[in-house]
């Protein structure tokens, strides 16, 4: 696998750190997860993305072992999770959005306490340092703000040094200081060889972290691709518009040049009045996978 | 060579060379639990008041009230309360307290956090058991006191009558515990869980001979109380604070050490199994 940009993360490796094989799951006959596939290499960071309710939380909580699925294959670092035991849970982390032991432990308080269920656990310090909240070692939990909570949890989930982290949607309530210095905790791990899987509704993130973005919609995968290459069909498609009459007219292709040229010589002396191409941005794209938002459709 | 050391963040967050090692055992979790849940007792300034002052109020309560009553047998009314209210304050910080902390804890996601890191939950369990035993004699160290100052209850001069106690005591506990625990998995809100537990524990106090004289409530009531684990509690305290005579009316006419111990195991029993099937980290559908 290659990688361009200014700093490309290590190399995934061949091994998968996880195989997904049709996996479904129902919650009172609405189905939520409806066959899904998907194959996440180790040292790989791979981003499930898809607005609220399209089935990424209860996908992840399947691969952590916290929640029974329907059918489906699931093999998570070489064991189904459904089944898995201590010494498996000792090698994933998990970032959740629960409390952590107690709202009137301070900071400090709770990640010594759960050093203990660890057994090599990072020392309380790095990790307050690593997540930012070095400051607010001695504040009880009961006082921190949303967001820093959020980075609580995220010093817990990676407390244990795991081979494999699982975070759901990391960075909602974090405020942009903290996202970014979420991603460079993101990108040490990686460093380390710590494989990455996490669920967000932020476009930004995942082009910003992930290796491959799967996109869910609906209980489905709809594609996986390299953030980059993310709906390249949909993105190869051009639009031109132009007023004919003082009525827009519009034409979708992949060869605007083509009709720029018909356009063109249909109006040999004037100008085109509001002619216009436009290439769709990663987030129209992202749009039009989940089903969304039709950008082509404003009056 | 300084260009191929990677950065020092990264080598935090790398795992030590080799295999990695097993998780913590079973004990060091327990433990690091206990010393957890006593903290977080300590700071719960609600829970504190209430498992500590409610035996002594009521005890001052009904003790200046009814000081001058007696109970059947010519047992002051003191002495007879004492027993009773000896036998609610274990019930209240095992049974009630444990299965209204749960159930918020479970709300709050606590629990979640802990099932996500392989908490054993029986580690869990030890944890809530040994805070139970440690409030239990705090709270026991308070009462008895004040009973014996305050209202003049004599304290039993034998040795025999203080190991019933501390049977009765851990074994209502222990009881107390995992019933509490189990109740904590009924299904609704932490807050309907807590007002459900209190209610069954304010029936039960005036059903068991807390508040009134065992014997002298309507039989159906003695009936139903004998199912229950807090009527054979305040009965193994009268037999350790009341004298031999008032054993003749007790219901079998006698202390029935046989019988306590055997509903109260029963019901930690009951409970072990119950919670084995239906305890859960995380509320909600499946």
């Amino acid at each position: 696998m290659t990688t361009t940009g200014l700093q490309p993360p290590p190399a995934a490796t061949d091994r998968a750190a996880l195989t997904v094989r049709g996996l479904r799951k129902q919650y009172a006959g609405r189905s939520v997860l409806d066959g899904v596939d998907l194959e996440v290499r180790a040292g790989e960071c791979f981003a499930l993305l898809g607005p609220n309710g399209a089935g990424k939380t209860t996908a992840i909580e399947v691969l952590e072992g916290v929640r029974s699925r329907d059918a489906g294959e699931v093999t998570v670092l070489g064991e189904d999770p459904a089944t898995a035991g201590r010494a498996w849970r000792a090698r994933i982390g998990v970032v959740s959005q629960g409390e952590a032991a107690g709202p009137a432990l301070t900071v400090q308080e709770t990640l010594d306490h759960f050093a203990a269920y660890h057994a090599t656990p990072r020392s309380t310090a790095d990790l307050l340092d690593a997540v930012g909240l070095a400051d607010s070692s001695g504040t009880r939990v009961a006082r921190l703000s949303g967001g820093q909570r959020r980075r609580l949890a995220v010093a817990l989930g990676v407390q244990g040094r795991p081979e494999l982290v699982f975070l759901d949607e990391p960075t909602t309530g974090m405020d942009p200081v903290a996202r970014r210095q979420f991603w460079q905790l993101i990108r040490e791990l990686r460093a380390a060889g710590t494989t990455v899987l996490l669920t967000t509704h932020y476009l930004d993130e995942a082009a910003e972290l992930a290796d491959r973005v799967g996109v869910i919609a609906a209980g489905r995968l709809v594609e996986v691709a390299p953030p980059d290459e993310l709906g390249a069909a949909l993105r190869r498609q051009a639009t031109v518009r132009w007023l004919d009459d003082g009525a827009w007219r519009e034409v979708r292709t992949e060869q605007p040049a083509a009709v720029l040229r018909d356009l063109l010589a249909e109006h040999p002396h004037g100008e085109v009045p509001g002619l216009a191409v436009t290439r769709p941005g990663l987030e129209d794209v992202y749009l039009q996978l989940v089903g969304a938002g039709a950008p082509e459709v404003d009056a | 060579m300084t260009a191929t050391v990677p950065p020092p963040s990264a080598d935090r967050a790398s795992r030590p060379a080799g295999p990695r090692p097993s998780p913590p055992p079973l004990a060091r979790i327990s433990w690091a639990r206990v010393g957890l849940e006593l903290r977080l007792f300590a700071r719960d300034r609600q829970q504190v008041v209430f498992s500590f002052a409610y035996p002594v109020v009521m005890m001052v309560v009904f003790g200046s009230v009814l000081g001058g009553d007696d109970s059947p047998g010519g047992v002051p009314f003191p002495q007879y309360f004492l027993a009773g209210i000896a036998a609610t304050g274990i019930m209240l910080t095992s049974f009630q307290a444990l299965a209204t902390s749960i159930a918020v804890e479970r709300e709050s996601g606590q629990l979640e956090r802990l099932q996500l890191v392989g908490t054993p939950p029986v580690a869990y369990f030890a944890g809530k058991a040994g805070q139970v035993l440690v409030t239990t004699v705090a709270q026991v160290a308070l009462l008895l006191p004040v009973a014996r100052y305050g209202y003049d209850v004599p304290m039993p001069a034998d040795a025999g009558r203080w190991l019933t106690f501390a049977w009765v005591a851990v074994l209502g506990a222990l009881a107390g515990t995992v019933v509490g625990i189990a109740a904590s998995a009924l299904p609704g809100s932490a807050a309907s869980v807590g007002t459900g537990v209190s209610a069954v524990a304010v029936v039960l106090q005036f059903f068991s001979g807390v508040f009134f004289a065992f014997s002298e409530l309507p039989e159906w009531m003695q009936t139903v109380a004998g199912l229950f684990p807090l009527k054979w509690m305040t009965q193994g305290m009268r037999s350790v604070f009341l004298p031999d005579e008032a054993a003749a009316f007790e219901s079998g006419g006698g202390w029935d050490h046989a019988g306590i111990a055997l509903t109260l195991a029963a019901w930690a029993i009951i409970g072990v199994v119950i919670c084995a099937r239906t305890f859960r980290w995380r509320q909600g559908r499946e």
